[in-house]
C-alpha cells in the first residue's frame, strides 16, 4: 500500500469520526421557555411566568440569537390573560414576523382578540 | 492528482456518512409532503398519573424545533381548544385534520400517546420510566407520514446503550434544558421526548426546513 493511499484512508477514518462528533449549535436560545410552558399548565402564578420570560427575552436579545418558536406567542397569551392587550398584539405580531409559518394562527388569534372571544 | 480526488471524495463521503444513520422505514409520503410546521395535539394519557400529558407536551417543542420545524405554541393551542369546548385529548385527537388545518394553518399534526409515566417502587430500588408513541399526520390529506415510539428510564444509569452517540448527545442536551423539578418523571419525559422526536436518527423524523441539514436525510 502506497503512502498516499494510507494517508487517504487515515484522513477518511478521522473524518468519519469527526463527522459524527461535531455537536451542532442549537438553532435557538431556549432559556426557560419549556419549563414556563409546564408552569402554565400546572396553574402557577402568571405574574412570575411573565417575569421569567421577559427576563429571559432580554438575555436572548443581548446574545443576538433567536427565541424558539412559540416563545413570543406564549408571552402574548400571558399578557392577554393579565389584560395587557396592547402587549399581546405586539407579541403575536413578533411571532408572525419571526416565523411566517405561524401567520394563519396568529391572524386567527388577533381577529378573535378584537371581537373579544380570544383565549381567556 | 487522481489520488487527491479519491481522498477528497472519500472525505466528503465520510463527512456526510459519518453520522447519517441509514433509514429503514418508508419515507416516501413524508418526503412528498415536506411539512414546515407542526401542530402538537394534547397527548392521550394511558398512565395513572394525571400530569403525564402536560409534562410530556411541554417538552416536545425542543426536539421538533431543533429538527427544523415551526412548532405552534403549545399552551396557546391548548387554550384555543378549550375556548372551543374541547377539553379532553381524546376529543381533540378526534377532530378532522382538515378542520385543524383551517384553524391553525399547520402543515402537519403530531398525535402523541403516553403509555407509561411514573415511578415503580421496588424492594431495594425505584425505577422512573416514561414511554410514548407518536404519529405525524399531514393535515391537508390526512395521510400518516411517520410513526415512532421511545422509552427512557432512570435505571439506564450511565450505560447509555439506547441511542449510541446521538442518544448521549441528546440526553446531555436535554439535561441542560430541564430545570429542577419535584416531579421525578418530568426530566425522564424530556429524554423520552428527545429520543422520540429528534431528527437524524435511524427511524426518526426527517430534518425540517429550518435546519441546515434539511433535505440531506
Amino acid at each position: 500500500m502506497s503512502k498516499a493511499v494510507k494517508l487517504a484512508l487515515m484522513l477518511t477514518a478521522i473524518a468519519t469520526v469527526a463527522g459524527c462528533q461535531t455537536a451542532p449549535q442549537p438553532l435557538y436560545q431556549w432559556e426557560s421557555y419549556q419549563p414556563q410552558v409546564y408552569e402554565y399548565f400546572k396553574g402557577e402564578p402568571k405574574e412570575a411566568q411573565v417575569e421569567a420570560l421577559e427576563r429571559d427575552l432580554q438575555k436572548i436579545n443581548a446574545s443576538g440569537r433567536k427565541a424558539p418558536p412559540g416563545y413570543h406567542a406564549h408571552l402574548g397569551m400571558l399578557y392577554l390573560s393579565m389584560g395587557k392587550d396592547d402587549q399581546m398584539v405586539q407579541e403575536f405580531r413578533t411571532e408572525k414576523a419571526l416565523f411566517p409559518e405561524s401567520a394563519a394562527y396568529m391572524d386567527f388569534l388577533l381577529k378573535n382578540a378584537k371581537t373579544g372571544v380570544a383565549t381567556k | 492528482m487522481s489520488l487527491l480526488k479519491l481522498t477528497g471524495a472519500l472525505l466528503a463521503l465520510a463527512l456526510l456518512g459519518g453520522c447519517a444513520a441509514p433509514k429503514t422505514i418508508d419515507y416516501t409520503a413524508y418526503k412528498q409532503a415536506r411539512p414546515k410546521s407542526i401542530l402538537v395535539l394534547p397527548p392521550i394519557n394511558e398512565s395513572p398519573e394525571v400530569q403525564a400529558s402536560y409534562s410530556m407536551v411541554s417538552q416536545v417543542t425542543y426536539p421538533l424545533a431543533e429538527a427544523g420545524y415551526y412548532v405552534l405554541p403549545i399552551a396557546l393551542v391548548d387554550e384555543t381548544f378549550r375556548q372551543n369546548g374541547l377539553t379532553t385529548a381524546n376529543d381533540i385527537q378526534g377532530v378532522p385534520p382538515a378542520k385543524l388545518h383551517d384553524i391553525f394553518g399547520a402543515d402537519a399534526a403530531l398525535y402523541i400517546t403516553v403509555s407509561e409515566y411514573g415511578t415503580q417502587y421496588m424492594l431495594i430500588s425505584s425505577n422512573t420510566a416514561v414511554t410514548a408513541s407518536a404519529k405525524l399526520v399531514d393535515l391537508r390529506t390526512g395521510t400518516t407520514l411517520w410513526t415512532g415510539s421511545a422509552r427512557a428510564s432512570s435505571e439506564e444509569g450511565n450505560n447509555n446503550n439506547g441511542g449510541g452517540l446521538v442518544g448521549m448527545l441528546i440526553t446531555a442536551a436535554v439535561k441542560q434544558v430541564i430545570n429542577s423539578s419535584t416531579d421525578a418523571a418530568h426530566p425522564i419525559a424530556g429524554i423520552t421526548s428527545a429520543r422520540l422526536l429528534s431528527a437524524g436518527q435511524r427511524t426518526g423524523l426527517l430534518y425540517g426546513p429550518r435546519n441546515p441539514k434539511y433535505g440531506t436525510d
